[in-house]
């Protein structure tokens, strides 16, 4: 699967203008509510034409203002799972699941028959349900099913966590690493860190219609928010602690120890730690409550006004602290200087 | 109840079905076009289709009859083809959907705009063309509204007096109607028996119409939140 975008559109005082190109996996979109990621989708669906450019998946060109083509949204075969799950009222969990299969007649695109992905999603229990005894999470899923039924090329996801609390988010969230592991190419929309940490490939950050930055989720995720900078670490699962609710990881950087996961030991997790749960010292720390102290070397300092991010190489990996300006100066820290970064396991983000 | 009442009564019931019936298809097409489509003449299209009730009904089978009588434009084109309206009971007919046309596609309208077209995008992405959203999506979520509409345009045309009578007068077994024999009854003497029955007769159709819309309506509504 690739997808190349390169739009131009503007829709009163917005402006979008977006290029970036999609290797397979999950790619997010990412950015602040009001960045164009809906626009940037719908275009990509169909639902909107952009005044000018250009987008190619796998090939075959929906869009290309120069030479006049524009692909009806049908003739796409781009699943769309919306942000409100839009299941038809109208009729059964059944028929909304293989409605899109009756026109697509099962060609091409994502394989997969009826009943594997209704195992693979867990609706099974549903099927001769309607859409409005669902709960939100379920209709979510019957969703996606619905979309992936009719044998997209791609999945275009548009936040599709949003509208639901924490608990449902976990209950999806599992659901969808599936599908990026059986190699269904997904489009995802997100302004959730958390979420792009978990789930995606590459990252393409949306910022005020213009893409800021593109390319793969370790490299791109630390920039994502000035506000709430962070960094992830690829890890593996070394064993749990049952006794504390621990999980102990293996990372490049070093052991990590972090609330209780699920998955089963030598499963590859990623961690997301925020800049600003990292402290930095220049002794190893010793009895200290924090479970977590790597050793790293400073790489770089960026400082903006009383705050500074300092970029740790911890054995080859990043790791962001937020520091004040004033603790860089006391530490007298420069590039190249030792430290010991100390994370408390209760600051890791869940997802 | 005279043989001459009974005709009256099934004439008035297939001007009705007839004129409902036939004014439905083109009801819908322009209930969607004023609901969804983006056109120039939009409004004058809308006021086209209104016209007929604000028009004094006497006016609008005048019209009818210069348009679609023997010697009008259209009719003569027609009568070429064996299609004639002027003083059948399918002018009866015409006369009658076209005074209820304003008020189906006023309900189907309302209806169609009631649909959320998030639902029809959704369908679009999943492979449906338009024609086919319109079909599977669409029309059955604003079925309630086609029904309302379809019944208002059948009692309308069991009422409906002023434009048939000018259009294709008042022909006993061809063209009179209920409501033309009630007024026929009113105008000999001794004819208040007979006026009353097909009064009742009137006012009973009017309510076993509206019961059946009511519970259609309702069967639709049960299927649409059912578990």
């Amino acid at each position: 699967m690739s997808l190349e975008v390169n739009v131009e559109h503007t829709r009163g005082s917005f402006h979008l203008a977006a290029r970036f190109a999609a290797q397979p996996g999950v790619t997010a979109l990412f950015g602040r509510s009001g960045a164009g990621k809906s626009s940037l989708v719908d275009i990509v669906a169909g639902l909107v034409k952009p005044q000018r450019g250009r987008i190619v998946i796998d090939g075959q060109t929906l869009v290309d203002t120069d030479k006049g083509i524009f692909v009806p949204r049908h003739r796409r075969r781009v699943g769309y799972v919306f942000q409100d799950s839009r299941l038809f009222p109208h009729l059964s969990v059944r028929q909304n699941l293989v409605y899109g299969r009756w026109f697509s007649r099962g060609e091409g695109g994502v394989a997969g028959d009826f009943g594997s992905i209704v195992d693979l999603l867990g609706i099974g229990p549903l099927i001769e349900r309607r859409p409005d005894s669902l709960s939100g999470g379920e209709k979510q899923r019957v969703a996606i099913g619905r979309a992936l039924l009719a044998h997209p090329k791609m999945l275009l996801m548009d936040e599709p966590l949003a509208s639901l609390d924490e608990q449902r988010r976990a209950e999806i969230l599992p659901y969808i690493e599936r599908l990026r592991d059986i190699g269904v190419p997904i489009l995802y929309v997100s302004h959730s860190v958390a979420e792009v940490a978990r789930l995606a490939t590459t990252v393409v950050i949306l910022n005020a219609g213009k893409v800021t930055a593109v390319g793969p989720v370790l490299d791109i995720l630390p920039l994502a928010d000035a506000s709430d900078g962070g960094s992830v670490l690829d890890a593996v699962v070394t064993d749990h602690d049952d006794t504390f609710q621990l999980t102990r990881l293996t990372s490049p950087a070093g052991e990590l120890q972090v609330p209780r996961l699920s998955a089963a030991a030598g499963a590859t997790v990623r961690a997301y730690i925020r800049s600003r749960d990292v402290m930095l010292s220049l002794h190893r720390p010793q009895e200290i409550s924090a479970l977590n102290v790597l050793t790293g070397k400073v790489a770089q300092i960026a400082e903006s006004g009383a705050q500074a991010d300092v970029r740790l190489d911890c054995n080859g990996a990043t790791l962001v602290a937020r520091l004040t300006a004033k603790s860089v100066q006391r530490l007298a820290l420069a590039p190249g200087r030792p430290v010991f970064a100390v994370i408390k396991s209760v600051s890791f983000e869940r997802t | 109840m005279t043989a001459e009442e009974w005709t009256a009564v099934r004439l008035s019931l297939l001007v009705a079905v007839t004129a409902m019936a036939a004014s439905l298809p083109p009801g819908i097409a322009i209930a969607w076009l004023l609901a969804r489509g983006r056109f120039w003449g939009k409004s004058l299209l809308d006021t086209l289709v209104h016209l007929p009730l604000i028009m004094p009904p006497v006016v609008t089978g005048y019209l009818l009859l210069i348009l679609f009588g023997k010697r009008g434009p259209i009719g003569e084109f027609l009568a070429q083809f064996g299609i004639v309206f002027a003083f059948r009971w399918t002018g009866a007919a015409l006369a009658c959907a076209v005074m209820g046309f304003p008020l189906m596609v006023r309900a189907i309208r309302l209806s169609i705009e009631a649909v959320d077209t998030r639902l029809e995008s959704a369908a679009g992405t999943l492979g449906a063309n338009p024609l086919w959203v319109f079909v599977t999506i669409t029309l059955p979520l604003c079925l309630p509204g086609v029904i309302a509409g379809a019944i208002l345009s059948f009692a309308k045309s069991m009422g409906e007096f002023g434009a048939t009578i000018t259009f294709v007068s008042n022909i006993p077994g061809e063209t009179q109607t209920l409501p033309s024999a009630i007024y026929t009854f009113t105008q000999v003497p001794g004819g208040d028996a007979g006026a009353l029955r097909l009064t009742a007769i009137s006012v009973a159709i009017s309510m076993i119409a509206l019961l059946g819309s009511e519970l259609l309506a309702r069967r639709i509504g049960a299927r649409r939140v059912a578990t």
